[in-house]
């Protein structure tokens, strides 16, 4: 737990890159297993330990403590986990405590794992009091669930790679078809050992990415090496059948299988496909038709799923791209053999909620311009342009694929709460919630309609910061509510990627990916625009 | 005698109006007793000063030889009457020179520790306990949560980080009075003998310890080796370098910084630190704890920190305890 530990406390403060990974290696290189791979598995997001909650933390604390002076300290130090690793030998060791130089991560891990309901309770003081206050810190974080450390999947990999001489994108395809503690992945990075046995026979193959089209960039390319094809507006997916078995994927590598139980019976072939899913049905024609990515909302992020919700909401794949079929990984050949070969399977799936997505044809990248500019369906978002003789390779290269998106929505919104921001703007108001003018039972007012925390440049934020301040009418804890009148206010410009019905909130609408593109300070609230406008574009 | 008639907060500091002078005055007096030589206990301007020998010395190094009209050395142990007021000067342990000063007047006797610390220190003289009625603490880190490590721990961490990072210039930011030197001094004894480059508002301070007999190894000049790369070296330097343009010279800097308050991680991450060091000159909560316990006194009152807390303890310990709000010290030894 130590080297556990003394690695988080680096990681932590560590801002560069390599030196990161450098840490992360020099870890994995000195760690025995499990200990290592419960580490990668902590550090990667993929370690399912059992849910302490912070009440019993607190309960725990409180026997070794007086209320006041814990609560002075809290004061102090900000962060509950952190108060809790530091105060707890405030009056030295007690005697029952046995500091455990030689307790493991696995250890904690297993030990964790195999508590019964009533054992936790002293099972967490019994590791609390074994642990030093950099080990409780960590303990606390995983037990408690709060362990972000800002280490992306692709990194851990990158620093796994260099144990050996494996490569960093096969080490990561490997992974998704492990779990943790990953030794038999260690031993063939090591060379110790072949490729790992896949614990599931179906895994995920980490997904090709395009850059965007950046101003320029068209100029240095010659459109007849190009294929375009709609950019469709819902989910990336990736579906694999291997026999009987059907796992489906989002493009981050997580098991969605679950939530789609129509979609998992209805793969007619076998194979793994990269593409988009989309809510629709087949039309009289028999074509599939998409709905709008508020319709596919009603689907994600269930656990479960009714008969009636599948009936109303019925899933369908618009396929870009084959990676397996069947057996053969199909993936160093061009994108247009590639092609022929997906359009071949879907046309044989029949009936199957499966279709192609279809190419664009255009003479100049001009011509395609309008074509983005006015497409024909509107769940489309944008164009891809792929090489045509581009091969499958994982990650965000630049050159092979782009995507140009349609522009951003705009709105014009008034600010109407601020909170704090985290890390280095901990100082700074810089999340904020925005509203446009709705009719009131009397009189106009404001709803919200989204929350905002970038897009603004740092100089701007100090002004942001400055009106916050200057201009807060209320609080509740930590959020400040801002003088917002149809005279005095401040307008800010809010660009957004989608809208989508929403139930929780008031307005009725949630926005995708929203920002704050521009400040209007130019502006009055009162030409902040309305409700009306905004529902217009669901 | 009132212990709160021998002694009172006044607006320059500390005041005894029986002897008519202060402890550690925060404006020019006619008379001041000091601690230790930390900026902010140690201002020039004064009358007459009584300090040990070593604090004066401290004083005219950074003050220039007039800081004062009339110094008077202080031996630890050794009593001296003003104006009928017995004060006695023992050492605190927190940095070269610095002392409790022992205030008894009329049966009534007051301790003012000053800052003080208890752990081991080859660079100051420990800390004696002085019974006494009133223990006058000071609560820097008075607050549960702050447990210092040892010190030779925080420091192994250095070297090791010198070993994982070899490219890296390990700048190390400490104040230059105490800290410098013990961080040097604990490097040392965790085996590190190659040269530590020192940042030009160290060095003085450094000959001084070194002419002390405080054996800090070979240090340099960074300011000598302009062709230097630094890479893999150690740098000490101020606090107050870090991010300024005097790190550019550094390929690749990682920062530390050694100082009490790495015990918070917010702390090191707010100030861009990368490599905490948890070494202080302060007692930690149960160094203050423990000193008020062994001394027993009547009576405690808690200077500049985090007085609160401590206030409470002792109430929860049954021993009179209250906060002195003394203002104007803020930390040029803080840490």
């Amino acid at each position: 737990m130590k080297a556990f530990s003394t690695l988080l406390d680096r990681l932590v403060l560590t801002p560069g890159r390599n030196a990161k990974r450098q840490l992360l290696a020099d870890y994995f290189r000195a760690t025995p297993d499990p200990d290592r791979g419960y580490a990668l598995a902590a550090i990667a997001g993929t370690l399912d330990v059992l849910h302490v909650k912070p009440k019993l933390l607190r309960e725990l604390v409180m026997e070794r403590i007086d209320a006041e002076l814990f609560r002075y300290s809290y004061d102090y130090v900000g962060d509950l986990a952190e108060t809790i690793a530091l105060i707890w030998d405030h009056d030295g060791v007690p005697e029952e405590a046995a500091f455990d130089a030689g307790l493991r991560l696995g250890a904690v891990v297993e030990a964790l794992n195999g508590a019964g309901k009533l054992q936790v309770r002293p099972l967490v003081r019994s590791l609390l009091n074994r642990l030093d206050a950099s080990g409780r810190y960590a303990f606390i974080k995983l037990a408690t669930g709060g362990l972000r450390m800002g280490i992306s999947a692709k990194l851990a990999m990158q620093a796994l790679a260099d144990l050996g001489t494996q490569d960093a994108g096969e080490i990561e395809a490997l992974w998704h078809g492990l779990a943790p503690p990953y030794e038999s992945l260690f031993a063939w990075i090591e060379g110790r050992a072949g490729p790992p046995e896949m614990s599931a026979p179906v895994i995920f193959h980490p997904v090709m990415l395009a850059n965007p089209v950046e101003p320029g960039d068209l100029e240095t390319l010659t459109p007849s090496l190009y294929a375009a094809e709609w950019k469709w507006d819902g989910i990336r997916i990736q579906i694999t059948r291997r026999k009987e078995t059907v796992r489906l994927f989002s493009r981050s590598g997580e098991d969605i299988s679950g939530s789609f139980p129509d979609l998992i019976d209805a793969i007619p072939f076998e194979g793994t496909i990269d593409g988009e899913l989309l809510v629709g049905s087949r039309n009289e024609q028999g074509r599939l038709s998409a709905r709008p990515f508020s319709d596919l909302q009603q689907r994600l992020n269930r656990k479960s799923v009714s008969g009636k919700v599948i009936e109303e909401f019925p899933v369908f794949v618009r396929a870009y791209d084959l990676l397996f079929q069947g057996e053969q990984d199909v993936r160093p050949m061009p994108f247009e053999a590639r092609r022929a070969r997906l359009a071949e399977l879907i046309s044989a799936a029949g009936n199957a909620p499966f279709d192609l997505s279809p190419l664009v044809d255009f003479a100049s990248f001009e011509a395609l311009d309008r074509l983005r500019l006015s497409p024909p369906d509107p769940v489309i978002e944008g164009v891809m342009l792929k090489r045509r003789d581009s091969v499958y390779q994982a990650g965000r290269m630049k050159g092979p694929w782009f995507k140009w998106k349609r522009d951003p929505h705009v709105i014009d919104a008034v600010l109407i709460y601020a909170q704090r921001g985290h890390g280095k703007r901990s100082s700074y108001y810089s999340d904020f919630t925005f509203g446009v003018w709705a009719q009131g039972p009397e009189c106009d007012q404001l709803v919200p309609v989204g929350k905002a925390y970038f897009g603004f440049t740092d100089e701007e934020l100090l002004l942001l910061d400055r009106f916050v301040r200057n201009n807060t009418v209320d609080r509740f804890g930590p959020v400040r509510v801002l003088k917002a009148t149809k005279s005095e206010g401040f307008v800010v410009e809010v660009a957004f990627e989608g809208l989508n019905r929403s139930n929780r909130h008031k307005s009725g609408v949630a926005m995708r990916f929203p920002r704050i593109s521009r400040l209007r300070q130019d502006k009055k609230p009162e030409d902040a625009d309305r409700l009306d406008q905004l529902k217009a574009m669901l | 005698m009132k212990p709160d008639a021998l002694l009172y907060p006044a607006p320059a500091g500390l005041y005894c109006p029986a002897g008519d002078f202060y402890v550690d005055p925060v404006e020019p007096v006619a008379r001041a007793l000091i601690t230790h030589g930390h900026s902010d206990h140690a201002r020039a301007g004064h009358g007459a000063v009584l300090a040990s020998r070593e604090t004066l010395d401290i004083m005219r190094i950074r003050m220039g030889e007039d800081f004062c009209a009339e110094a008077q050395v202080a031996i630890p142990g050794e009593p001296v009457s003003i104006r009928g007021v017995t004060v006695s000067f023992h050492p605190a342990g927190h940095v070269l020179g610095s002392c409790q000063i022992r205030i008894e007047h009329k049966g009534c006797q007051i301790v003012v520790s000053g800052d003080y610390k208890r752990g081991i220190d080859p660079t100051a003289a420990p800390f004696e306990p002085v019974a006494c009625d009133v223990f006058i603490t000071e609560a820097t880190f008075g607050l549960p949560v702050f447990r210092h490590p040892d010190p030779l721990l925080e420091t192994a961490k250095l070297l090791s980080s010198l070993r994982q990072f070899d490219q890296r210039t390990h700048f190390v930011g400490a104040y230059a009075l105490g800290k410098a030197q013990r961080v040097i001094s604990l490097l040392r004894r965790g085996g590190y003998d190659e040269p530590i480059y020192l940042h030009g508002a160290m060095t003085r301070l450094c000959d001084y310890y070194q002419a002390e007999g405080i054996d800090l190894g070979p240090l340099r000049a960074v300011a000598d080796e302009p062709a230097a790369d630094f890479c893999g070296r150690v740098v000490i330097g101020p606090p107050s370098a870090f991010g300024g343009t005097w790190m550019r010279r550094f390929a690749d800097p990682l920062p530390a910084f050694a100082s009490g308050w790495m015990m918070v991680r917010q702390r090191a991450r707010q100030r861009g630190v990368e490599l905490p060091l948890v070494i202080s000159d302060h007692c930690d909560w149960q160094e203050l704890t423990e000193t008020i316990r062994e001394l027993s006194p009547a009576e405690v009152w808690v200077t500049h920190g985090r007085e609160e807390a401590l206030v409470r303890w002792c109430g929860l310990n049954g021993i009179a305890a209250r906060p002195l709000h003394l203002i104007g010290y803020e930390d040029e030894g803080d840490a």
